[in-house]
């Protein structure tokens, strides 16, 4: 156990960890501000399969990031007018829809990367933002301030994220419709306008989380996100729908995850109990999600359609 | 190659896909050859061989079929024996997988290769159904007392011993780490193989991490990252999950062993080395028992012996002679007995 507590090793493991929840983070709470208008995604795991292929692809024939990330916003925007036609336009059930999303999401991804790509073909990852000064900081620097810029904005989205939610007439009409629509549109808001534009800003985040995360490990392969998308749904529920708490369940489980492959690569956790290890962060999420659920009351309407007739 | 995928499910599903969101609305041996080094800049791709038999093939397989790994190096060992099989590719999910299975043998397949240890309780089921027709599963060390299926197994702690032999020349007692998936199978053989090459050279013993996922690239990717954070100056992996991990070692200038293809062309001058399984080997084996009408009942293991695992050595990557030399002699002594891997 000694060896773990070495600078080396723990500032590796902050920064890991940090790494790790950034596609959570991005991902989570994107679908924060959906569920806070009421409506449940259960595709944010196929809408960032196909940001992260789009991205993916768009670097691998272009060699320019940023394009890519902004091919895996585009996708994600073009998803969550999708599914707001689907959810909003035909009042389809969200669940229904949502597993829907991300069954083409895997399917189509999958097909893409097989026509266009084949082989796994390796690109450059997103380079390294060196903090000026702060990246300097002994050990604290590269724990911290040594991360891919999207790193950074998924950090900064958290006091954006909750200034909209919280200050600004959308985010209010957003709350509003999530916990009684009924109510807010007899006071003259558009319950569907609002509805559609926390998908859109969902399934956008959704794309960009999945851009974020092919563009980190800069490769693509079927089914890349290996459920991560589901993990942020209930990072959502983990965090009490505040964006806060989101950050909070994401750097825990960024940070278990990172723990326990660090603890196993110094043999602290001997390698007959790595099946158990595998499942830690998920346990200790769940667990969390457990305690918290029965404090914490979601928004009224969760995947409750609205209609005025 | 007439090619089957769930993607054509998937496709079909995508394209379905509208119209069943729009109902949801509405409705709310010996000379085994057992080195090879290549020929810098040569191409490793497989040619199509001559056919051996008039037998008609169908293989069920968990990942890509160019993968460069496990699902690879069977379509590539199908391709030396000149058989074009119907290729269902990318089941991770079993039940996918059985349906395929089922599918082939229903529409008359001679012989289904159900490529992955996880199908064997499908196979279970599904191969009495179909007494005519001739299983091949693995990788398995035993038929499950089935009459028409073959298993099969590589040996892999023997590649995986003359890998870390190498690695070990390499390090001079330097950390190693290995990024490992799932503790069963193939993998564990390969994974303690390279642990008692490395130390049997002198080397510490490697650091293993096993993610718990054959699939999940981004666990290998901070695996591999935690192992150099560690100080190690070799990298090694098995599974479908290892791309990311490749990517570390080349992001920092660390060689790469690999196993079950040949994965030179992931980088052309990081993998060091290769274990590649060569299936043929004891896929000729069968089809000779098949066409004598045994459709199955035994199990057969590739080997560096039978020719069935080859060390493929990266000719771009520049290991010395004496290594090269080293090596070899570690797999003669291996397929003499001297040496036992396990």
């Amino acid at each position: 156990m000694s060896d773990f507590f070495t600078l080396t090793v723990l500032v590796g493991t902050l920064a890991s960890g940090i790494r790790t929840a950034m596609p959570y983070l991005l991902a989570a709470l994107g679908e924060t501000v959906g569920q806070r208008s009421g409506v449940l995604n259960l595709g944010v795991d196929g809408v960032m399969l196909l940001g992260a292929f789009g991205g993916y692809y768009t670097v691998l024939q272009t060699e320019n990031h940023w394009l890519g990330v902004l091919v895996g916003l585009a996708i994600g925007l073009g998803m969550g007018l999708v599914y707001a036609l689907v959810t909003i336009v035909f009042h389809a059930e969200q669940g229904i829809s949502g597993i829907g999303i991300f069954l083409f999401g895997l399917g189509f991804s999958d097909l893409l990367f097989q026509e266009l790509v084949g082989t796994p073909r390796p690109i450059k990852p997103l380079p390294k933002v060196e903090i000026p000064l702060l990246a300097d900081i002994p050990h604290l620097g590269p724990a911290f301030f040594q991360h891919n810029l999207l790193t950074y904005v998924a950090f900064a989205l958290v006091p954006l994220t909750t200034w909209m939610l919280m200050k600004t007439t959308f985010g209010m009409n957003v709350r509003a419709v999530g916990e009684n629509p009924q109510a807010a549109d007899s006071l003259g808001v558009s319950v569907a306008q609002t509805r559609m534009g926390a998908i859109l800003f969902g399934n956008t985040m959704a794309g960009l989380a999945g851009a974020g995360l092919s563009l980190q490990l800069a490769i693509f392969q079927h089914n890349l996100t290996n459920g991560l998308g589901f993990i942020a749904v209930a990072l959502v529920y983990f965090g009490a729908w505040r964006p806060r708490w989101v950050l909070a369940g994401a750097l825990l489980y960024g940070m278990v995850t990172a723990t326990r492959l660090r603890w196993q690569s110094l043999d602290i956790i001997p390698r007959g109990a790595s099946d158990v290890a595998a499942m830690a962060p998920a346990i200790i999420t769940i667990l969390a999600l457990v305690l918290l659920a029965s404090r914490v009351r979601g928004p009224a309407a969760l995947t409750k359609p609205f209609s005025r007739h | 190659m007439n090619i089957h995928r769930p993607h054509r499910l998937r496709r079909l599903f995508a394209l379905l896909f509208a119209t069943a969101l729009v109902a949801a609305a509405c409705g709310s041996d010996g000379d085994s050859g057992a080195t090879a080094t290549s020929e810098c800049g040569t191409d490793t791709s497989v040619a199509m061989g001559d056919s051996v038999t008039d037998l008609t093939f169908a293989l069920v397989a968990p990942s890509a079929k160019d993968d460069l790994a496990f699902t690879q190096s069977m379509v590539d060992s199908l391709t030396r024996l000149g058989i074009e099989p119907q290729i269902t590719d990318g089941t991770f999910i079993v039940e996918e997988a059985a349906a395929a299975i089922r599918g082939y043998a229903e529409e008359g397949v001679d012989v289904v290769i159900a490529h992955g240890t996880q199908y064997g309780g499908s196979l279970a089921e599904i191969a009495p159904d179909f007494p005519d027709t001739s299983f091949i599963w693995g990788t398995a060390t035993d038929t499950q007392g089935l009459d028409n299926v073959f298993a099969y197994y590589p040996e892999a702690d023997q590649g995986g011993y003359v890998n870390g032999w190498i690695a070990a020349e390499m390090t001079d007692g330097a950390a190693m780490g290995v990024v490992g998936p799932v503790e069963a199978g193939d993998a564990v053989a390969y994974v303690n193989g390279f642990i008692a090459g490395a130390t049997a050279n002198g080397a510490p013993a490697p650091s293993v991490v096993y993610t718990g996922s054959f699939s999940d690239v981004a666990l290998a990717t901070e695996t591999a990252q935690a192992h150099v954070d560690n100080g190690a100056q070799v990298l090694t992996g098995t599974s479908q999950s290892t791309v990311g991990a490749v990517n570390v070692a080349a992001a920092n200038d660390i060689p790469w062993f690999g196993t079950q293809s040949n994965q030179e062309a992931w980088s052309t001058d990081l993998v060091v080395a290769s274990q590649v399984y060569h299936w043929d080997v004891v896929l000729d084996d069968m089809i000779e028992s098949i066409e004598g009408g045994t459709l199955g009942g035994e199990a057969m293991a590739i080997t560096l012996q039978n020719g069935g695992l080859v060390i493929e050595i990266n000719g771009c990557y520049g290991l010395d002679d004496s290594v090269v030399d080293g090596a070899e002699g570690i797999i003669a002594e291996i397929i003499d007995g001297t040496i036992d891997p396990t």
